[in-house]
């Protein structure tokens, strides 16, 4: 087993694997840009260093600084995370020659399927059933206009390079497809550093529903059951389960068996997911493979007890998987809310900033996976996710009650997040009867007052006078150099300030 | 001490009477009994009437929210002994003033000065936190000023103004 690794991330994965290490006895080893200094990941790791200024190309992109890093404090292994490098074939290479081992698949596989257009390619020679699109990156406006006719509108644009719903753009006709594919390719670069574009047939309003599988470096592949991901805003995921309430054993083996398949055919090693998208009809789709641990791991994690992280690392040491596919057995449901910063009711406009007051929840089936703190300025330089909560139950009734019982005490001042939209979400009556797909937060009425509001508002009311006699508030032109955490002076300054400007 | 409040747009008067923890009120002429415990910096735990409460209190941009039950309410107080507390001006002008509601870049610009805009029509696009969004004219009307591409901009900065 390693003595040491290096986790190439930040955030709430930066501390998931800090903790795996832990377990294991494994040294852990974090890195960090200027914005992440006082990081969480940064304060819990055993060793830390610095690789550069805030910006993600010169510091968490930086393949040169990242390598210089690890070499010199000695670590064995590299835990690329998800985002970033993590699926960068030439990063995994780099890593290779430095003889470090990435813990992840070999560059080969995940150029094969990090390359979405070589995995159509390869797929639809396996014989796994892919959206119908071209297979190559597009070249002008031009091309893309007559392949988007030929198959017909809406498509969807895509980075070849690509994840996490970025560089993603859909086209409802040939006029807008010159500004989407720009945007796409602009943000493609920017993010992944590459800015070849594909096109598909854009299914509508879809299940996203990915399978989860493990494999060793001595051939043997299992699967872990699906995850439903159809919560989506902007193709970006924000609530994730399992099992999937559209799924039932007969489709599972399938869709584990196809999976597989593809796993199989890439050659593939260590954990990944395979992507489908799946219709009314339950037909299913090969959307794309992510060579890399997912964000919502945690879900998988619950119902089958095992930990993806661990058994990552243990892959990556050479061992053999010790399960088989017949002892994967799932038990219960999970569910994740993915706590962003941004404004649910504007857009899901991001909104980084000083998180001034933070409650955290616990409790019977309840995980937060962090990476946030009070106090802590979230870095407008980086994705805005700050923490995923994940509710676990006997069913997913369980599991929901779980959750909007822990959201309740889940509290994040001082800038905007989504809690609100989870407490809509799980108490809204077509999700809780399972009937969701890819639109359904795009459907999802915007906020109303409740009749609970109104009950409150008096509350509100005495409780604002009270905070005016029990929190001081500082005094106004001291509003600069008064202490950071000290809310308070709003209220003074409306009062006292606001009528004399106006005079 | 009597203050009046505006819970999201909506005016009250309290009056609050302490003795030690235990607080005697009137909220617009209802009579009240309450305990309250200052917990930490902006939290509040409130007995009322055996009902419990944590009360949070957290300021963003230039609103101040209190949060009952993890529910927002935007709030606002005036002491009525300050003099001029109620000579709140309600001169609001009649442009269109488009202001950042979050920190961000400004990645490109669409319409120059002096051009006629529609109302929905994309004026510029912010980067905030790798998301590129882009911001409409919230009216038809001419661009009177607007920012520079590639400047930073704040919550509440002016981006553009449509008259």
């Amino acid at each position: 087993m390693f003595n040491k690794i290096l986790i190439a991330n930040r955030g709430e994965i930066a501390v998931r694997i800090v903790r795996a290490c832990r377990e294991m006895g494994i040294i852990s080893v974090a890195v960090y840009s200027d914005a992440d200094r006082a990081a969480l990941h940064v304060r819990i790791a055993d060793e830390a260093y610095y690789i550069g200024p805030s910006s993600a190309p010169e510091s968490y992109l930086n393949i040169d600084r990242i390598l210089t890093v690890a070499k010199r404090c000695g670590a064995e292994a590299l835990h690329p995370g998800y985002g970033f490098l993590s699926e960068n074939s030439e990063f995994a290479e780099a890593c290779g020659i430095s003889e470090i081992k990435f813990i992840g698949p070999s560059s080969a596989s995940m150029a094969l399927m990090g390359s979405k257009t070589k995995a159509r390619q390869q797929m639809e020679k396996s014989g796994v059933p892919c959206v119908p699109g071209n297979s190559q990156a597009l070249q002008s406006p031009e091309q893309a206009k007559k392949i988007a006719d030929h198959i017909g509108y809406p498509v969807m644009l895509k980075a070849a390079a690509g994840g996490g719903g970025k560089g993603m753009r859909l086209v409802t006709g040939p006029r807008q497809i010159q500004t989407a594919l720009e945007a796409a390719q602009s943000e493609a670069l920017r993010a992944f550093g590459n800015s070849d574009v594909y096109l598909e047939k854009a299914i509508l309003n879809p299940r996203h529903i990915e399978i989860q599988i493990l494999a060793d470096e001595h051939g043997n592949t299992i699967h872990l059951g699906e995850r439903e991901c159809s919560i989506q805003r902007r193709h970006q995921k924000v609530l994730e389960e399992s099992p999937s309430s559209l799924i039932d054993a007969d489709l599972r083996q399938r869709m584990g068996e196809a999976a597989v398949r593809v796993a199989t055919a890439a050659n593939y090693a260590n954990a990944g997911t395979v992507e489908f998208l799946v219709d009314n009809a339950k037909n299913f789709y090969f959307l794309e493979m992510n060579t890399r641990l997912q964000v919502e791991h945690p879900v998988t994690e619950l119902v089958t007890g095992l930990d993806l992280v661990r058994l990552q690392i243990k892959i990556a040491a050479n061992e053999k998987l010790t399960i088989q596919q017949e002892e994967v057995q799932f038990r219960g449901h999970a569910i994740e809310c993915r706590i962003y910063a941004e404004d649910p009711d504007n857009q899901y406009f991001p909104s980084p900033g000083k998180i001034m007051l933070l409650a955290e929840p616990s409790g019977p089936g309840i995980r937060l996976d962090t990476g946030v703190y009070e106090g802590w300025t979230v870095p407008n330089d980086y994705d805005p996710l700050l923490a995923k909560l994940i509710g676990y139950g006997e069913n997913r009734e369980h599991a929901i009650s779980r959750l909007l019982r822990a959201l309740g005490e889940t509290f994040v001042g001082g800038i905007h997040t989504n809690l609100s939209l989870f407490r809509r979400v799980l108490n809204e009556p077509a999700f809780r009867a399972g009937k969701i797909d890819t639109g359904y937060l795009d459907r999802l009425p915007t906020a109303g007052m409740s009749g609970e509001n109104h009950k409150h508002e008096q509350v509100a009311a005495i409780a604002a006078a009270l905070f005016q006699v029990l929190d001081p508030t500082i005094k106004e032109g001291n509003k600069k150099k008064s202490p950071v955490g000290v809310l308070d002076s709003h209220w003074k300054r409306a009062a006292r300030i606001e009528p004399d400007s106006s005079s | 001490m009597i203050y009046n409040v505006s819970i999201g747009g909506r005016h009250l008067r309290i009056a609050l009477d302490r003795n030690g923890e235990i607080w005697k009120g009137d909220l617009d002429g209802v009579q009240f009994q309450l305990d309250a415990r200052p917990i930490g910096p902006g939290v509040i735990s409130l007995i009322l009437e055996g009902a419990a409460y944590e009360v949070k209190r957290d300021q963003l941009g230039n609103q101040t929210r209190l949060w009952i039950n993890n529910i927002p309410f935007i709030a606002e107080v005036t002491d009525p002994r300050s003099l001029s507390a109620r000579t709140r001006s309600a001169a609001t002008s009649a442009t269109a003033k488009l202001l950042a509601s979050m920190p961000g870049k400004v990645l490109r610009v669409m319409v120059s000065a002096m051009d006629q805009v529609e109302a929905g029509q994309a004026l510029l696009v912010i980067e905030a936190m790798k998301m590129q969004n882009e911001i409409k004219s919230p009216n038809k009307g001419i661009v009177k000023q607007l920012i520079k591409e590639g400047t930073f901009v704040n919550a509440g900065d002016v981006l553009a103004i449509v008259e």
